[in-house]
């Protein structure tokens, strides 16, 4: 089933002097339950891809059809609540909110949805125990390593239920034991709960794990590998 | 969770919220005792008026107060008296013969208003027994004793023991004198009522202005509480409305103004602070969305809608708010409690509250209207001191903000 299909799509800034065209006419499509890696040099226009993808930038112009409904055609508010039930995030940085526990930062997304306190609950320890961190459940994000808090943010990813996952280099601040765990677990949910992952990377490991390589260069699509 | 957040979010730097929250503590502790004072000098003022001065209710015949004739009395006036004493609201009643006259010493002459009073009915109304600070309440049996205020005594340069004359005009329009001798001084620490007030007995003034027996001028009323002034008040009019029958309030109607000046000025007093803590909070928040430019980011690229953000800054600027209102009204009332009871010395700015009636030994009242009224206008301070901060939060772009470093 495809979960995604991107149609000419283009994102030009206008410089003072220069024209940049971060993406310059992707056409793809991505189905249900894959793996896939974006590669390319830096500036090669990864993370502007997946921004556009994920609805946090506008394109200049095309389309990004999710489900059948074209995300750009959507209103601002509309467009926050597609990402809310739709699209699961997972950050270079981590980016969980570090006044809340592990526990808390999962249960977080799912009560922006409305759902029960009773399948928060129940969600939330599922899930964490899937990532491994069972017993960090009350630690704060301070408290917890790298890899630790990129898996939790995994699994806050998750909790929303979404069409599938968009990880902007997620190993890159990681050691290589982290990254490794991370990609198991990952791969795992891939594999076991047929959850779509698009990640953008650079580490030639997390390459070899996937089973799709898109490889993108000056905003273009290089080579589009299935493995 | 959102509540959960934002208070947390209060915490992360520990300082910087400290520093806030000192201030917003200070700036109330400063608003709520400025306004306790002046709300407790206010009170103190309207409680000397009806004490010392105008008593609750004063009944006269309708041109008296006008033209100040003694014509214009009150017959029957004890049998109107004890039929006032008869009402369960009522604490004490006093029937006064009143005179505009001359006051004169062996050195200078003053004009004054001359009280006949009956010593024992005027103690049940007012509490010029309680104000002398030489001499007696007209214990001893001497022969016209006469009561002044010091000021006046100091004018006259006279003491106790001394010899006074006061002249005026009797019933039949003839200029009449009598010899009186001090027996007593107060202090009621207004030099405007002290310099104009002279108290001597009634049967000796009666005599005096051949006043018919049964006469006065004005018949002064206590009642057991201010609020039921107004029901007494309104059982005499019924009784007797040949009479003019008037509360403190109609009667010096300056008092209320007085009173709802001193409100609207404790008022401004506080919107002035709390407007200088808007700017601090202001900042202190302009500051921390600046601070989470790539958390706000994050929030809305997961799916915070607009809505949330705008109300978690917002929850976060009133709980900062707050916490030092809360503090601001503890210590407030807590310091305030303590000048309730601790009369606070203002003497050392001299005579000048005492010359235009205030005690210069004031103390505060804290109302807990003020309080709900406080907690009230610094909750819309955190709302307005928070409007522009979350504002800038939404304005926000997350694909920029998530690339801030």
């Amino acid at each position: 089933m495809r979960v995604i299909e991107i149609k000419d799509l283009y994102k030009i800034y206008n410089g003072s002097s220069v024209e940049v065209k971060a993406v310059n006419g992707i056409n793809l499509s991505v189905e249900e339950g894959e793996f896939t890696a974006i590669v390319g040099p830096s500036g090669s226009g990864k993370t502007t891809f997946l921004n556009l993808l994920g609805g946090l930038d506008k394109p200049t112009s095309g389309q990004v059809i999710v489900d059948g409904t074209n995300i750009w055609d959507l209103k601002s508010r509309k467009l926050i609540d597609f990402r809310l039930r739709n699209i699961g995030f997972v950050f270079q940085a981590y980016n969980l909110i570090p006044v809340l526990t592990a526990k808390e930062n999962v249960e977080f997304i799912m009560q922006l949805q409305g759902r029960s306190k009773q399948e928060r609950e129940i969600r939330t320890k599922e899930l964490l125990n899937e990532v491994g961190l069972g017993d960090r459940l009350d630690s704060r994000p301070a408290k917890l390593s790298g890899g630790q808090q990129q898996r939790v943010a995994v699994a806050r990813a998750l909790a929303s239920k979404p069409k599938f996952i968009l990880a902007d280099e997620p190993t890159a601040n990681l050691d290589s034991k982290s990254t490794e765990t991370l990609l198991e677990i990952m791969e795992k949910l891939n594999k076991e709960e047929k959850i779509t992952f698009i990640f953008s990377t650079h580490d030639a490991r997390v390459v070899k794990k996937a089973r799709r390589v898109i490889t993108i260069e000056d905003g273009q699509v290089l080579s589009d590998e299935a493995r | 969770m959102l509540f959960s957040i934002s208070w947390r979010n209060i915490w992360r730097n520990k300082l910087r919220s400290a520093v806030i929250i000192t201030a917003i503590t200070l700036g109330l502790v400063a608003g709520i005792f400025a306004a306790a004072l002046f709300k407790g000098m206010g009170d103190q003022r309207v409680e000397k008026v009806i004490k010392t001065e105008l008593s609750h209710i004063q009944i006269h015949q309708p041109e008296f107060r006008q033209a100040n004739e003694i014509s214009n009395y009150i017959s029957e006036a004890n049998h109107l008296a004890d039929e006032i004493r008869k009402n369960p609201n009522v604490k004490g009643v006093s029937e006064r013969i009143l005179i505009f006259s001359m006051i004169a010493s062996a050195e200078t002459a003053a004009g004054v208003k001359i009280s006949g009073i009956d010593p024992e009915n005027e103690k049940l109304v007012s509490d010029l027994n309680s104000k002398l600070i030489e001499g007696n309440y007209f214990e001893e049996q001497r022969r016209y004793p006469v009561i002044l205020g010091r000021k006046l005594a100091e004018k006259l340069n006279v003491k106790l023991g001394s010899k006074v004359i006061i002249t005026l005009q009797d019933m039949e329009n003839n200029i009449t004198a009598g010899a009186y001798r001090i027996v007593g001084i107060y202090d009621t620490k207004n030099n405007l009522f002290d310099e104009a007030n002279v108290f001597i007995r009634d049967r000796d003034l009666r005599n005096l202005i051949n006043l018919p027996e049964d006469a006065c001028h004005e018949i002064a009323i206590l009642v057991d509480d201010n609020e039921n002034v107004p029901l007494v008040q309104k059982s005499i009019r019924t009784d007797h409305n040949d009479l003019e029958t008037m509360s403190w309030l109609e009667l010096s109607p300056e008092m209320s103004y007085l009173n709802e000046a001193m409100d609207l000025m404790m008022y401004i007093f506080i919107v002035i602070i709390l407007f200088a803590l808007l700017f601090g909070i202001l900042n202190t928040m302009l500051m921390v969305v600046l601070e989470r430019v790539k958390e706000i980011g994050m929030l809305m690229a997961i799916g915070m809608n607009k809505l949330r953000i705008f109300m978690m800054i917002v929850l976060e600027t009133v709980m900062l708010s707050l916490t030092g209102g809360v503090f601001g009204i503890l210590f407030g009332s807590l310091i305030t409690k303590y000048f309730e009871t601790h009369k606070i010395d203002l003497t050392v700015w001299g005579e000048a509250y005492s010359d235009v009636g205030y005690d210069p030994y004031a103390h505060t009242t804290l109302h807990p209207d003020l309080l709900v009224n406080i907690t009230l206008m610094v909750i819309i301070t955190g709302i307005l001191a928070s409007l522009y901060p979350a504002y800038k939060a939404l304005k926000n772009d997350p694909a920029d903000a998530l690339r801030t470093e």
